[in-house]
């Protein structure tokens, strides 16, 4: 049962799993690290983009490439827009004031989903150019598969060498480092932190249309625990490291579906709850994670 | 001694007031304004033990539910009645909590649901507590996961996701509110010890208080375990009440809606989380009958959503609170002015 073309196959379906994990957890660790907020609206971006996919794809028919670009487009402006709105005003207060308001904006946002779309989940289906199937002796896949983990690691890529290399990726780095000294050197704090906002929003949009073409499904509540989940990638992968947080997203898609995947079948209803058990051991062997330095406190 | 004398007088003349009400309450109300009453009772037990963690210590807890759930199955499980537990696929109780022939009475039932409902927040709370900043929100809430898929899958003993029905109904107007009392009446003498006091040191500022001689963990899994024992107490009054419970009821929804409740009262405060329970209980049945007009549902959550937001955004210390002058609290910011806005503590 447990043949070299199945562990093949379920791999893959973990490090697709794992692609949209780790781009998830990039906007949460950069937001994180520079705010400490747990951004629980990250999720309900997810929602956001999967429904604005469908309504510009498949409703208003527009080519595949433009609808993709507005998607991006829409998650920076949301994300833009919670800034402004919510976080800026609340800079400076007790950190739990961002976690809470992130808190209500994510159930603001997928009630808003829930009334405005529909209670009921809705068929996604895969754009037609991305649902040719290709079979091999080991491995069967669709474009979309292929599709997926190009698209992801450009992304991570583009998002490396804009940390690595830019002034305003070092701005943010210096950011995460010191929000105060940064300031002081001259670095626009505020700038910086809306351009962390904007670019994890618009590739948490971009995620929930990955999610909906590779699950064929998308419901106003499935933002939620994807979310969660992103940012526990996060805290494994090793808080505040951005390579951290791309190798979390992958141990732990990796670890969900390998698990469920080798499991006797009556172990799949577990599945969430493998996920958070992973958290704990995590947070017991090692807090920082697997790339994070231990946080020292100074007084 | 002297000062507290007069205070605890206060507790008794307000349990006889209390009472009293309750029982023109109970002579006069009909069934519906009585099940909502009791509902605000459970509600505000709920919120007052999520204050102990939440409010007092500073720690963000998002597992409230969980409590909860582990509370209503576990009393659920000892009261059902035995002639029915075959019927209801339910198993009889072994030989150390009474035997196959014994159904617990109410009080001790919801005394063994709050107790394990600790347990649960010890197991959960020894390693999580350990760590600084909000790692305690992500954790309890995977903990709420976790829960409830157990409650989903342990089919022998939850029924799975069907849930349970034919549940006794016990819970009335006196215990929920005896309860509520017991539950006051205890975060108010933790909050007015040296315990407490260590609680609020610890939420202002955890290395200062360290310095004092004050040890985060002992503390921080005091409150934990004491909010979670009340939390398995309401969960266990809210199944006798509901004479139903299923697994997802016990989800992120129902934390949401206390973690709303206390923040739209009060962080922090005695009166706060009942003022919140009660108000916000009373607009979702103020509410509801035009959301099921206009089905649209979902709009009770949108406007508890918009609610938590705004009291966030324009009066964060709640309607019963006064601004807190605190080393890193808004009004210091405001004074500050430009400045203090990019100093994110850490």
């Amino acid at each position: 049962m447990f043949s070299l073309s199945y562990f093949l196959q379920q791999s893959m379906n973990g490090i697709i799993l794992g692609c949209i994990y780790a781009l998830l957890a990039l906007g949460m660790t950069v937001v994180y690290g520079i705010l400490r907020l747990i951004n629980f609206a990250h999720g309900a971006l997810i929602t956001l983009g999967a429904f604005f996919m469908y309504f510009v794809f498949f409703r208003l028919g527009l080519p595949f490439v433009a609808a993709l670009f507005l998607v991006l487009g829409f998650g920076g402006v949301m994300g833009l827009v919670l800034d402004l709105v919510a976080y800026r005003k609340l800079r400076g207060g007790p950190e739990v004031a961002l976690l809470i308001t992130s808190l209500g904006f994510y159930t603001f946002i997928e009630n808003f989903t829930k009334l405005i779309v529909s209670p009921q989940p809705y068929a996604f289906k895969t754009p037609e150019f991305l649902a040719t199937l290709y079979r091999t002796p080991y491995l069967t896949f669709r474009t979309v598969d292929v599709f997926i983990i190009l698209s992801s690691l450009l992304i991570m890529l583009a998002f490396h060498f804009f940390v690595k290399r830019t002034k305003l990726g070092i701005a943010m780095r210096a950011t995460a480092e010191n929000l105060e000294v940064a300031n002081l050197m001259g670095i626009e704090v505020n700038r910086v932190i809306s351009v962390a906002f904007v670019l994890g929003s618009a590739i948490a949009a971009f995620t929930g249309f990955l999610w909906g073409a590779k699950y064929g499904q998308i419901s106003y509540d499935m933002g939620f625990l994807t979310g969660v989940k992103a940012f526990v990638a996060v805290v494994v992968g090793g808080v505040g490291s951005i390579p951290g947080a791309m190798l979390g997203g992958f141990v732990l898609g990796l670890a969900e579906i390998l698990s469920i995947a080798f499991l006797p079948t009556r172990f799949a209803e577990y599945r969430d709850g493998i996920v958070f058990a992973i958290l704990v051991l995590v947070l017991l062997i090692r807090p920082s994670g697997i790339m994070g330095i231990r946080e020292e406190v100074r007084v | 001694m002297k000062r507290r004398i007069p205070q605890e007088l206060w507790f008794v003349i307000g349990g006889l007031v209390l009472f009293g009400a309750l029982f023109v309450a109970e002579k006069t109300l009909n069934r519906y304004l009585l099940h909502i009453l009791i509902l605000m009772g459970i509600y505000s037990i709920a919120t007052v033990s999520l204050n102990l963690t939440n409010g007092y210590t500073g720690l963000f807890s998002l597992g409230h539910a969980a409590f909860m759930a582990i509370g209503a199955y576990t009393s659920t499980l000892l009261t059902f009645p035995v002639p029915l537990r075959e019927a209801y696929d339910l198993p009889r109780l072994p030989w150390f909590l009474g035997g196959p022939d014994a159904a617990w009475s109410f009080f001790p039932a919801l005394l063994a649901g709050g107790v394990l409902a600790s347990c649960a927040a010890l197991l959960i709370g020894a390693p999580v507590l350990r760590l600084r900043g909000h790692y305690l929100s992500v954790a309890s809430l995977g903990f709420m996961v976790i829960v409830v898929t157990f409650a989903k899958t342990l089919k022998g003993i939850t029924r799975g996701p069907m849930g349970i029905s034919a549940i006794p109904l016990y819970t009335n107007v006196y215990w929920t509110f005896l309860w509520l009392f017991i539950t006051m009446y205890v975060v108010w003498r933790i909050v007015n010890s040296r315990f407490g006091r260590a609680l609020m040191a610890l939420r202002e500022d955890e290395t200062a208080a360290q310095v004092l001689g004050i040890y985060p963990m002992k503390y921080k899994l005091f409150a934990f375990v004491v909010g979670a024992f009340f939390a398995g107490v309401a969960g266990g009054l809210y199944a006798h009440l509901t004479k139903a419970i299923r697994p997802f009821e016990f989800s992120f929804t129902l934390t949401f809606q206390i973690v709303v409740m206390l923040i739209v009262g009060c962080m922090g405060t005695m009166s706060g989380p009942v003022v919140g329970a009660v108000l916000l209980l009373a607009l979702r049945y103020a509410l509801k009958p035009l959301e099921e007009h206009l089905k649209l549902y979902g709009l009770i959550e949108l406007i508890y959503a918009l609610l938590l937001i705004v009291v966030m955004l324009w009066k964060p210390e709640g309607l019963v609170g006064r601004k807190r002058v605190s080393v890193r609290g808004h009004q210091e910011r405001k004074e500050e002015g430009e400045w203090a806005r990019f100093s994110t503590p850490r």
